[in-house]
């Protein structure tokens, strides 16, 4: 017996968007994380500190997140090391975020003028004081816009998690549709969540970066 | 202290030479400063006056020669610049005040987490300093909300708060419209006043002759006379009479 799309459906929908809602904020703490610190060591004035690090960015980008997913979710247990679906997503997500983010980070540091690192330095603050009470915070305002923007990017990629079978809001679409064979209505409501999800974020990025470009004309 | 120290130059500058890349900007400038002795150094743009500031404090690396600053071998590859600029403060033309803090974290920031001061004593100090520059009022203040000429009178009163041996000012007026620079420079003369050790470089030509127990005169990376405030008046190079001709 089929049944058709109905209200059982929708809360097994929802059930999936709140894994996507979990992997999202783990894939975010974990690559803000790594970000920072590879953010962090692509400034650094040592050179193989630096060059690690991009070569690190170059990689990861030259990787499709799905092989990233396929690494972390059958990769690691084939090396010994076992790792329920959500953690392969995480760690993944993680390694992926880190060096889009790392990159981003970078260049909003770099444009914190070269004088606030000369004035900041001739106060005898040292590396670390300079960095985190003078560069990071002026840094943190010129990323936030683009950041907010970048975490739409790490909710829609979540999806691909649902090829190492963790039953996030893509995956439960598969799971109702192989029950109930209605691939339209299902796929439709699974990307109205996706978008109800994503669009709150576009506008707050839009209107922080709004706002930025009045603060600037502003000073 | 004794004599030997007393008598001993708070810097020195000998033979120093300087190059971006294939410009040469500094051609052997020697000159020493003084304990209490306000030297000023004038020059059109370009003149390599700027670049002969910013290496006393090493943010210029020379290519040769020799500075000391209150003991610190400046050109010692090997140097700890945190304790050179312990002793030394600097203010820069863009006054390079920190954006996101108000005046007095701007002021308070450097003796917290160098010098780890309490927070009382910090407190006391930043307001002491606020009020040496007129500004007492100003400390809950964002820099963004203050003129320029409050700007740099903050970005001195920050660096004073450190309590620096020697005060270097790279024109620190020339970014501001003329009546605000009066009140910038009014500021420094009292500093020199209460005896500080100061290098300055500025374009205010009357400013310098008031103030300079030491006036030194650069063109194309060279010194070409220094001497008191009197030398404007009585050129001894050509270089020298028609800067003076044009500036005053």
């Amino acid at each position: 017996m089929v049944s058709s799309f109905g209200t059982i459906h929708i809360q097994f929908l929802l059930e999936g968007a709140v894994w996507t809602i979990i992997l999202s904020a783990c894939a975010f703490i974990g690559g803000g994380v790594m970000g920072l610190i590879i953010a962090l060591m692509r400034i650094s004035p040592v050179w193989t500190v630096r060059t690690f690090a991009a070569a690190y960015i170059q990689l990861v980008q030259g990787i499709p997140l799905l092989v990233l997913m396929f690494t972390g979710f059958f990769g690691l247990p084939a090396i010994g090391v076992p790792v329920s679906p959500l953690m392969a997503a995480t760690i993944s997500m993680t390694v992926w975020v880190g060096a889009y983010l790392g990159e981003f980070w970078r260049g909003s540091l770099e444009a914190v003028p070269k004088s606030q690192w000369e004035a900041a330095e001739c106060l005898a603050l040292s590396r670390a004081q300079r960095m985190f009470k003078v560069i990071i915070p002026q840094a943190v305002r010129n990323a936030t816009p683009g950041t907010v923007g970048f975490m739409v990017q790490i909710i829609k990629n979540t999806s691909l998690a649902s090829a190492v079978s963790f039953v996030d809001l893509t995956r439960a679409g598969q799971l109702i549709n192989n029950s109930i064979f209605e691939p339209f209505i299902t796929f439709v409501a699974v990307a109205v969540i996706y978008f109800l999800l994503c669009f709150p974020l576009s506008v707050l990025s839009r209107r922080l970066e709004r706002r930025m470009a009045r603060g600037m004309a502003k000073a | 202290m004794n004599n030997a120290t007393e008598n001993k130059p708070v810097i020195v500058l000998r033979d120093v030479e300087k190059s971006f890349g294939q410009v040469k900007v500094l051609h052997g400038v020697s000159f020493e400063v003084q304990r209490g002795q306000v030297t000023v150094l004038i020059g059109r743009s370009g003149s390599g006056k700027s670049t002969a500031l910013r290496c006393i404090d090493r943010l210029e690396t020379v290519n040769a020669g020799y500075i000391e600053v209150c003991g610190h071998v400046v050109t010692d590859p090997a140097l700890e610049l945190r304790k050179l600029r312990l002793d030394v403060g600097i203010v820069f033309q863009s006054y390079n005040l920190f954006p996101h803090l108000t005046i007095g974290q701007n002021i308070m920031l450097a003796p917290r987490s160098v010098k780890n001061l309490p927070k009382t004593e910090t407190v006391e100090l930043a307001r002491a300093c606020l009020e040496q520059v007129g500004l007492g009022d100003k400390f809950d203040a964002y820099p963004e909300q203050l003129s320029g000429g409050q700007q740099q009178r903050a970005a001195i009163a920050r660096s004073l708060a450190m309590q620096p041996k020697v005060m270097l000012f790279d024109e620190v007026t020339s970014a501001l419209d003329p009546e605000l620079t009066g009140e910038v420079l009014k500021v420094i003369e009292r500093l020199a006043a209460g005896g500080m050790t100061m290098v300055i470089v500025t374009h205010e030509m009357n400013f310098a002759r008031r103030i300079a127990d030491q006036l030194v005169f650069m063109h194309q990376g060279k010194i070409w006379e220094k001497g008191p405030g009197a030398i404007l008046d009585a050129p001894q190079t050509p270089e020298l009479q028609r800067f003076a001709a044009q500036e005053l």
